[in-house]
C-alpha cells in the first residue's frame, strides 16, 4: 500500500510523535506519562513509517536493530539503579540533583528518568521487534 | 549489603542484556554465556557465604521501607537453593559450548538460559507474594521459548501441554494472590505471616491454601498435576531438559515450603496432613510410571515426579528433621537430576539415540562416561554413602519419629524401584553388547571437554555431600530451624516493632 497522501503526512507526522514520545518521557516525571508511553509512542512513529514506506526504510531510520534496543533499554534501567550504590545506599535508590539555573526555575533531576529511559527503550524494541516481523511476513 | 541479594539477579540480567545488544555475535553470545553464568556462580557463593556468617540478609530495594518497598530476602534456604542453581547454570552455560547446535545459540539460546536463571534466583529471593508471581513468570515465559526453541514437531506438542498447563497454574496463583490481598490487605511475605495470625475466617484461609497448592503443586508436578512434565521434558535440547529439570519444579517446591511454612500454619492436621497423602501418591506414581518407561530421558522425567515427593513430604511432616531433610533432599536432586540429563546428552552425541533398546555396549567402549553415570544414579536411589541416602535416611527417621508409618514405608518401597529403574538404564545402556551394527550413527570421537567438566564437577558435588554429610546436613538443619521459627524471618523483614 503506498497512498501519496500517507507517505507525505507521515514525513510531517513523525518528527512530531518522537518529540511527543520525549515530551511524554519528561512529563512522566511527576504527572501522567512515563517510558511506557513513550515508548508506545515512539513505536506508533516508527509503525506508521512501515505502513507508508514498508519495512526497510523504517529499519534505516531506526539505526539499531530493535533487539539491541531491548538490550540497551534493559542495561539503562538496571544500570539506573546502580548509581545508588556509589553514595552506599540500597540499590535502586532514587538519587537527586537539582539543576538552579533550568529555564522557568530549578528542576530535580534524577535516576528515576534514567530509568524511564530504559523503560521508553525497552518498550520501543520489543513493540518495533513484534511489528517488523509481522509486517515482513507477507 | 546494597548489592550482594540481588546480585544473582542483576549478573543474569545484565549478560542476558549485553547479549541483546550485540544479537548478531555468537561468539560472543557463547563467551558471555559461560562467564556471565560463573560470575553468577561466584556471586551466589558469596551471598551463601553471607547468609550463613550473619544470619537472614534483607535488601530494601530504594530505601523504601517494608512491608510499603520490595524486599529481597535471603534466609538460609534461599541462599542454598540460589547457590544450587548457580551451580546448575553454571554446568549447563559451558556444557552448552560444547552440546549446543547453531541454529539455538543465534536464535538466542543464551540469553533465554540466563533469563530462567533470573527467574529462578528471583523466585527464591523475593520477600513478596506478588513479586514471586512475576519470578515465575519470568522463568516461565523464558522456559516457553527454551522449550519451543528448535521447533520439531515432538517439541511442539510438549510445549503445548507445558504452557497450557503453567498459564493454569499461573492464573490461580494470581487469583489467590488476589484474594489474599483482599484478606490481609498485605503483600509482603513478612507482613503477610504476622496478619494471617489475626485473620478469623478458618475456612478462608484453607481455601486460600489450597489454590496455592494448586497452583505451586502444577508447577512443583506433584500428584494428579504432574502429568505435562513427563510429556514435554524428553523433547528439547539436552542441555535444556537438564537445566528444567534440575531447576524449575524446585522453585515450585520452594514456593510451597516457603508458603506452608510461613503463611499457612493454622491448621496443619488438614493441610499439612493432606500434602503429605499427595507426597505418597506422587512418590508412587512417578516412579511406576518409569518402570514403565524404555527412553533414557522419558525415565528421568518421570523420576522427577516421584523426586518431588520426597522433597514434599519433608514439607507434610513438618518437623525440623523433616524439613531438613527436604532442604538436603533438594539440593541433593537439583545435583543428581541435572547431571543424569547431561549424560544422557554425552550418550546421545556418542550412539546418536537415546532408546534403551537401541543402546548398549557403552561401559565397554566409554568406561568413563559410565562411571559418571553411576555416580548421580546410584545417589539418587540412595545408595549409601552418596548424597541420595542420606537424604532419605533423614525423612525415613523424621516419619518414624512422627509415627506416619504409611509414608515411611512408601517411601522405602519408592526407593528400591528408583534403584530398578536405575539398573535397568544401567543394563540397557551401559552393560548390555550394542544391539547396532558397529559404526551406525556412532561417534568414536570423545566427547570435548566441555561437556564433560560440568558432568565431573556436579557428580563430585554429589560425592562431596554424601562424604561430608554431617556438615552439609547440619547446614541443612540451621535453615530449617530458621523455616519452624517464622520469628526471625518475620524481625529481620519488619524489623524489631510490629
Amino acid at each position: 500500500m503506498s497512498s501519496l497522501i500517507l507517505r507525505t503526512a507521515t514525513r510531517f507526522v513523525f518528527p512530531l510523535l518522537l518529540l511527543f514520545s520525549v515530551f511524554l518521557l519528561v512529563r512522566g516525571h511527576n504527572e501522567p506519562g512515563g517510558g511506557f508511553a513513550g515508548g508506545l509512542v515512539a513505536s506508533a512513529a516508527f509503525s506508521l513509517v512501515v505502513i507508508a514506506y514498508g519495512t526497510d526504510v523504517a529499519r534505516k531510520s531506526l539505526r539499531a536493530r530493535p533487539v539491541s534496543l531491548i538490550g540497551a533499554g534493559l542495561l539503562v534501567a538496571a544500570g539506573s539503579g546502580l548509581w545508588a550504590l556509589l553514595r552506599g545506599e540500597p540499590f535502586l535508590t532514587g538519587q537527586w540533583t537539582t539543576i538552579e539555573r533550568f529555564p522557568g526555575g530549578p528542576a530535580d533531576l534524577g535516576t528515576p528518568l534514567l530509568f524511564d529511559i530504559g523503560v521508553l527503550l525497552t518498550v520501543l524494541g520489543v513493540v518495533l521487534n513484534i511489528v517488523f516481523s509481522f509486517a515482513e511476513e507477507e | 549489603m546494597n548489592l550482594l541479594p540481588v546480585l544473582p539477579i542483576l549478573i543474569p540480567l545484565f549478560t542476558a542484556s549485553s547479549m541483546l545488544v550485540a544479537w548478531r555475535s555468537r561468539r560472543l553470545h557463547r563467551v558471555l554465556g559461560a562467564a556471565g553464568a560463573l560470575c553468577n556462580l561466584a556471586a551466589a557463593i558469596a551471598l551463601f557465604a553471607a547468609v550463613e556468617r550473619e544470619g537472614i540478609v534483607v535488601l530494601r530495594l530504594g530505601n523504601w521501607p517494608a512491608p510499603f518497598g520490595i524486599v529481597f530476602v535471603a534466609d538460609l534456604f534461599a541462599a542454598i537453593l540460589v547457590a544450587a542453581s548457580a551451580v546448575v547454570g553454571a554446568a549447563v552455560a559451558v556444557y552448552s559450548l560444547g552440546g549446543m547446535d547453531p541454529e539455538r545459540e543465534s536464535f538466542g539460546y543464551y540469553p533465554l538460559l540466563h533469563i530462567l536463571l533470573m527467574g529462578v534466583s528471583g523466585a527464591f529471593l523475593s520477600g513478596d507474594i506478588f513479586n514471586l508471581y512475576v519470578w515465575f513468570e519470568v522463568m516461565l515465559i523464558a522456559s516457553f521459548v527454551l522449550l519451543a526453541l528448535g521447533g520439531e514437531k515432538e517439541q511442539m506438542e510438549g510445549a503445548i501441554k507445558y504452557v497450557t498447563l503453567n498459564l493454569v497454574s499461573s492464573a490461580i496463583f494470581l487469583a489467590a494472590v488476589g484474594i489474599l490481598y483482599g484478606t490481609a490487605g498485605t503483600l509482603n511475605l513478612a507482613d503477610l505471616a504476622v496478619k494471617l495470625r489475626e485473620v478469623d475466617n478458618p475456612g478462608l484461609l484453607n481455601a486460600l491454601a489450597m489454590l496455592f497448592l494448586v497452583a505451586f503443586g502444577i508447577k512443583a508436578a506433584i500428584f494428579p498435576l504432574f502429568f505435562w512434565l513427563p510429556a514435554s521434558y524428553h523433547t528439547p535440547h539436552v542441555a535444556v531438559s537438564a537445566v528444567l529439570a534440575g531447576l524449575l519444579t524446585k522453585v515450585g517446591v520452594y514456593a510451597l515450603i516457603r508458603v506452608f511454612t510461613l503463611l499457612f500454619v493454622r491448621d496443619p492436621a488438614f493441610t499439612h496432613g493432606l500434602i503429605l497423602g499427595l507426597a505418597g501418591v506422587t512418590m508412587i506414581t512417578g516412579v511406576l510410571g518409569a518402570a514403565a518407561q524404555s527412553d533414557f530421558r522419558r525415565i528421568l522425567s518421570f523420576h522427577i515426579v516421584s523426586q518431588i515427593g520426597y522433597m514434599v513430604m519433608g514439607l507434610g511432616l513438618l518437623s525440623p528433621l523433616a524439613l531438613a531433610g527436604a532442604i538436603y533432599f533438594t539440593v541433593h536432586n537439583i545435583m543428581a537430576k541435572t547431571n543424569l540429563f547431561l549424560v544422557s546428552g554425552i550418550v546421545q552425541r556418542d550412539s546418536g539415540r537415546l532408546s534403551l533398546a537401541d543402546l548398549g555396549g557403552l561401559y565397554k567402549d566409554r568406561p568413563a562416561l559410565s562411571a559418571l553415570f553411576l555416580i548421580p544414579a546410584l545417589s539418587l536411589a540412595g545408595v549409601p554413602p552418596l548424597s541420595g541416602f542420606f537424604g532419605k535416611l533423614a525423612l525415613v527417621r523424621a516419619g518414624l519419629e512422627l509415627r506416619s508409618y504409611p509414608i515411611v514405608a512408601a517411601a522405602l518401597a519408592v526407593s528400591l524401584l528408583t534403584l530398578f529403574s536405575m539398573t535397568k538404564i544401567w543394563a540397557e545402556a551401559f552393560w548390555k553388547p550394542s544391539p547396532m551394527p558397529e559404526a551406525e550413527g556412532r561417534r568414536r570421537d570423545p566427547a570435548p571437554a566441555t561437556l564433560y567438566a560440568p558432568v565431573i564437577a556436579m557428580a563430585a558435588v554429589t560425592v562431596a555431600m554424601g562424604l561430608w554429610a554431617e556438615p552439609a546436613f547440619a547446614l541443612a538443619q540451621r535453615a530449617a530451624a530458621q523455616l519452624s521459627d517464622p520469628a526471625g524471618y518475620i524481625r529481620a523483614v519488619l524489623g524489631g516493632g510490629p
